[in-house]
């Protein structure tokens, strides 16, 4: 396949950045959309030019550090799909790729494709967390979970902390991202000890990192890797508002 | 900053206010469109203008609509300083977007202002003129064993009363007449000009837009996203608040558009 890609090239934080334009030859539909980037820098290489900074780690997603809006989508054209596991076969030959870092000001580019999202850690160090000493394994059936709360839980704790979902969202909101966080916890009884105080210091956390708020769009939904339901979001109004309204803390 | 004032000015909190306004303001259309359903009798008016005299007068209906017009400014503003927030997350934005989302979610802040401007004429076309302008008295004459009207008279300019409204029986007790301010012919007239009723028709698609995704939108701020009651929230807005309210309201300008052809 050959390709035109326009790739925002920036140098670092403070730098201004635009897209610059590349061609490609001979790249196989085989292969992964990251392989295909590890061409393009072997290229730049050979021509003496800096490489494009771009974040991966598993390739196989479930890391979620690959995070790359493809010609307009966070992950690119497939749903349920994130960035290393597309294929060129997603494309035709001939096509034009326009790739772009995630924009968002609590995700501020630090080089070329990649953002700092530790915005999202300080959210999870904020309450999304069980803080007990775990010992031993105990018998699994002295602690009964029900089947549909522990399936709900697992579907909130397929999230891999990406950030396509602020990536997608107009308003650049995390709230698709922090309420699988908060509904993880809240749905099995590990979580139920620091429920309240947990939703109450996640969504403030959440708020001063500057993500906007959710106009309810389904976008993040749409984009989601993981196809995280807008019902955790739901889950997360009741939680917070439960929480504010019923909590010792004035 | 106390725990209330912390709720609500969080982004869920505004996103309350937002549905929990935004709900009142769509029960209120029903009400509304159900009243002014009345513009259809072929009574010259009768009905609707004594439906305006009790809307207006009645204490209980005079809070809440103090309320309704608090509830609309608190809507406003909440809404656009969401929109400023939200639009100030983003500052630097994408060269390529392609969105997996309705237009309606994604415009909300420009429906909302364009329902904001067709409000502040709405008002000003009929609330002011009610209230403080001079609108024509019209006199009916009804027989009271059939309940029909047999005479209409529209009181000469100038005629005041110290009420909305007045009745008397007539001597033989077998007619009342009844004096009443013309909202009715007020509408009448407005409605003859075409660029108003266009004007009228574009609001109401924006309410449409606006309420397709907002009603539901409302529910999910609540945290209600429940697949027992979802197809309840979706039917409902879908059914009633985008297609057969903003309809029946389009139906008013057009029916006394057409009347006077
Ligand atoms: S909710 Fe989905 S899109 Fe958002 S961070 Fe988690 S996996 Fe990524
Ligand atoms: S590199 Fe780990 S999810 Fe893509």
């Amino acid at each position: 396949m050959s390709l035109t890609l326009k790739v925002w090239r920036q140098k670092n934080k403070d730098s201004e950045g635009s897209l610059e334009t590349y061609a490609l030859e001979g790249i196989s539909p085989d292969m992964s959309f990251l392989e295909m980037f590890d061409v393009l820098n072997e290229q730049l290489i050979h021509e003496n030019k800096e490489p494009i900074a771009f974040d991966h780690d598993c390739r196989e997603g479930i890391c979620g550090s690959c995070s790359m809006h493809i010609n307009g989508r966070p992950h690119g054209p497939l749903t349920g799909v994130a960035t290393c596991q597309l294929h060129m076969r997603s494309f035709s030959d001939g096509d034009t790729i326009v790739v772009e870092p995630w924009r968002a000001v609590a995700f501020p580019v630090m080089k070329d494709l990649v953002v700092d999202r530790s915005s999202f850690d300080r959210i999870i160090s904020a309450g999304g967390f069980v803080s007990v000493n775990t010992g031993n394994a105990r018998d699994a059936n002295s602690l009964p979970v029900p089947k549909e709360n522990a399936d709900e839980a697992f579907m909130a704790a397929a999230c891999i902390g990406c950030g396509a979902c602020v990536a997608a969202c107009k308003n650049a909101s995390a709230m698709l991202f922090t309420s699988a966080k908060i509904s993880q916890l809240a749905l099995l009884p590990q979580g139920q000890a620091e429920r309240k105080l947990r939703a109450e210091k996640m969504v403030a956390q959440m708020d001063s990192e500057g993500f906007g708020a959710c106009t309810n769009t389904g976008a993040c939904s749409a984009e989601c890797p993981k196809e995280i339901s807008m019902e955790n979001i739901a889950r997360m109004n009741r939680e917070y508002l439960g929480a504010k309204l019923t909590s010792s803390r004035v | 900053m106390s725990w209330l004032t912390q709720t609500l000015s969080s982004s869920i909190g505004k996103k309350l206010i937002m549905a929990l306004t935004g709900l009142f303001l769509c029960t209120f259309l029903i009400v509304h469109m159900i009243g002014n359903l009345q513009l259809f009798k072929s009574d010259e008016g009768l009905a609707f203008n004594t439906y305006t005299v009790f809307m207006t007068t009645n204490p209980f209906i005079k809070t809440i609509s103090y309320g309704l017009y608090a509830f609309i400014l608190i809507h406003a503003f909440d809404g656009l300083y969401l929109a400023y927030i939200n639009q100030k997350a983003r500052a630097k934005k994408y060269a390529k977007v392609n969105n997996q989302s309705t237009w309606a979610s994604r415009n909300m802040g420009i429906l909302g202002t364009v329902l904001l401007v067709y409000l502040v004429v709405h008002m000003g076309d009929f609330w002011y003129e009610y209230k403080f302008g001079h609108l024509p008295f019209k006199e009916y004459t009804i027989d009271l064993s059939e309940g029909t009207i047999i005479d209409t008279r529209q009181m000469p300019d100038g005629f005041m009363l110290n009420s909305k409204i007045e009745e008397r029986l007539s001597d033989d007790n077998k007619s009342k007449t009844v004096i009443v301010k013309d909202l009715y012919q007020e509408a009448e007239s407005s409605f003859a000009n075409p660029l108003l009723v266009l004007f009228y028709i574009l609001g109401m698609a924006a309410v449409s837009f606006h309420l397709v995704h907002g009603f539901r939108s409302a529910w999910q701020t609540l945290g209600a996203n429940h697949p027992k009651y979802n197809p309840l929230f979706n039917f409902l807005g879908v059914w009633l608040f985008a297609i057969i309210i903003p309809i029946a309201f389009a139906a008013m300008p057009v029916y006394f558009f057409l009347k006077q052809l």
